[in-house]
């Protein structure tokens, strides 16, 4: 563990990284304390630029409520998305994976032809479809995301369980006459596990832009405040009121970017051997 | 090579049936009746319509005789009707399609050729402050959405400065013909092609400077070296031409996703392409038309997966795809 925390902290970027995420999850889960208003609450004149009232720093919106609330609330809404979509996608990706690559055959052929169809479709257009038809709500939103984001983890668990099957711990499991299930879950599996944390790190980052794209085209969920929902709600009166659209963006680009750096710092102490790769 | 193509085409035509078929339960597993559902949001089409439906659709009969009813529609380049805008589904889509291409085209040349070559330039000066700010601009695009991009665009460039036009395809009222009119829907193309590349091009900057760095390291680069050729000659025949492979594919693989993002895009810009006209099904429901865009985005995957595919074994002889 100490190993891990010194290889993450040699990389500048992720330590940077790590902290904005930090504040951000500080944000999000403080919001109902530090704004325990709705951010849906209409507080002030509309379009009230930033930095004309204490109490407003970032003004309000078309209709008067306070952006830096929204912002507070928005934060709780793309973390959530993120992170269950992530888990979501995880379940759907980590049995498909291991089921393919441990048995192999026709079970792997078919497995990866249905995982090679969703890669093939176009991920954010089948994302539209889904949450419009199924009627846009969080849980609408989340399965879409992660319906659309499992196939890069089925074949990357497929990979390493491809290549793990053969090693002697295995096969002295099956001589010892472990069931297929267990020799999976106990010996495969947990072998796997630094990839897919790396992978699931990014997974956050483009489930969260995933989320607000939807939300900026009108498919979030009705009831929730969220960055793209202020951002899309802003785009016709950008001309008038910059403020509205400009400070959710730089919200989710640095939750994104936070993510990301995150995600090479995780790589470069999970997989000390591949981190230098291509440097 | 005949045989290749004919495999890989018939892979393409069968992922195309799943997407119908998918599409067919999509309609059916949508809350509230599939004449409904496909006449638009309920209480926009009168009884008589509906009926119609029902009865075109076959919708009282078993659900795969219902399939096959659908399916042949679609072998005769019938994707439905939309009963909001009074036309057919293919009809909207065929119109809007050149827009969306020329689009997508575009971005994709911007993104392909700025991303490598900044890719090119950091790997030629691994380490120093030129380096640092390219790597650095390729993280933020990487991370910035895409409709904010767009938005923040139209306000910097076409608000602030008025440098560039940041709405539709072209000047409306000026009636440009010939190369005037060219150029006219050339300037309205700069800000949403850039945008919509951003992100592909930081993809691909990433990857073309790790790609130069690891065959940088290789042996025939070596020898090149120990030959005495100059640095310059080995980056372009050497490191370059083999660099590259890996971004063609990535870049062959992910042409049609921009049709996703020309969504967003196309939206933000009022280019009228099948972007804007998925969003405009958006907010009436119109989900013939949101089902038929889905489609024809899917086939256009196909195609540019279909063309790298072929591209490649022509420029590569050492490699056997599938």
């Amino acid at each position: 563990m100490a190993d891990f925390w010194k290889r993450f902290s040699r990389n500048r970027g992720a330590v940077i990284g790590a902290a904005i995420l930090l504040i951000v999850v500080i944000v999000a889960l403080l919001a109902p304390i530090l704004f325990p208003q709705s951010p849906w609450r209409m507080v002030q004149r509309p379009f009230l630029p930033p930095l004309t009232m204490d109490q407003y720093p970032l003004g309000t919106d078309a209709v008067g409520r306070d952006v830096l609330t929204g912002l507070a609330h928005g934060a709780q809404v793309s973390l959530l998305v993120g992170l269950i979509s992530t888990v979501a996608a995880l379940l759907i990706g980590i049995p498909i994976g291991a089921l393919a690559g441990y048995f192999g055959g026709w079970l792997d052929d078919a497995l990866m032809r249905f995982t090679e169809f969703f890669q093939t479709v176009p991920n954010f257009a089948l994302a539209i479809v889904l949450v419009a038809i199924f009627e846009p709500s969080i849980f609408s939103i989340v399965a879409a995301i992660a319906i659309v984001s499992w196939p890069p983890v089925a074949r990357l668990v497929r990979g390493e369980v491809l290549s793990l099957r053969s090693r002697e711990y295995v096969e002295a499991a099956i001589l010892a006459g472990q069931k297929n299930g267990t020799i999976i879950v106990r010996q495969v599996l947990p072998n796997t596990l630094s990839p897919i944390i790396v992978l699931a790190s990014l997974m956050v980052a483009t489930a969260i832009l995933l989320e607000s794209s939807l939300s900026f085209l009108g498919l979030g969920d009705p009831n929730l405040m969220s960055w793209g929902y202020m951002i899309g709600a802003a785009r016709t009166v950008i001309r008038q009121a910059w403020w509205l659209s400009f400070f959710p963006g730089v919200a989710i680009l640095l939750t994104v970017l936070a993510l990301n750096l995150i995600g090479e710092g995780l790589n470069d102490a999970l997989n000390p051997r591949l981190a230098r790769k291509g440097r | 090579m005949l045989r290749f193509i004919l495999m890989r085409l018939g892979k393409a035509v069968i992922i195309l049936i799943a997407i119908l078929i998918l599409n067919f339960f999509l309609i059916h597993a949508a809350p509230g009746d599939p004449a409904a559902v496909m006449a638009g949001e309920a209480g926009a089409a009168d009884e008589k319509f509906i009926a119609d439906l029902r009865e075109r659709f076959g919708l009282d009969k078993p659900l795969l005789t219902q399939l096959g009813i659908y399916l042949g529609g679609v072998l005769q380049f019938d994707l439905g009707y939309s009963y909001r805008q009074q036309m057919p589904v293919a009809d909207l889509i065929l119109d809007r399609l050149p827009a969306t291409l020329l689009l997508t085209m575009t971005a994709f040349a911007i993104s392909l050729s700025l991303g490598t070559l900044a890719g090119v330039l950091a790997s030629a000066r691994v380490g120093k402050w030129s380096d640092t700010l390219i790597s650095t601009t390729a993280l933020l695009f990487y991370a910035t959405p895409l409709f904010w991009a767009a938005l923040m665009a139209v306000l910097l460039f076409s608000v602030v400065l008025n440098w560039l036009p940041g709405f539709g395809y072209e000047t409306v009222g000026a009636n440009y013909t010939g190369f005037r009119r060219v150029l006219d829907i050339g300037q309205h193309l700069i800000l949403p092609a850039t945008t919509l590349g951003l992100f592909f091009m930081a993809v691909y900057m990433r990857m073309t400077r790790a790609s130069m760095l690891e065959v940088s390291q290789l042996d025939f680069v070596k020898t090149a070296r120990a030959k005495g050729l100059r640095p310059s000659v080995i980056q372009r025949r050497h490191i370059f031409r083999n660099a590259m492979l890996p971004v063609v594919t990535l870049a062959g693989l992910q042409a049609g996703q921009l049709v996703g993002g020309a969504v967003l895009t196309e939206t933000v810009f009022a280019w009228p392409g099948i972007g804007r006209l998925m969003f405009e099904a958006l907010a009436q429901r119109d989900y013939n038309v949101l089902l038929g865009v889905f489609f024809v985005s899917a086939a256009m995957v196909l195609l540019f997966n279909l063309i790298t595919d072929i591209l490649y074994r022509f420029v590569d002889p050492r490699i056997r795809v599938g």
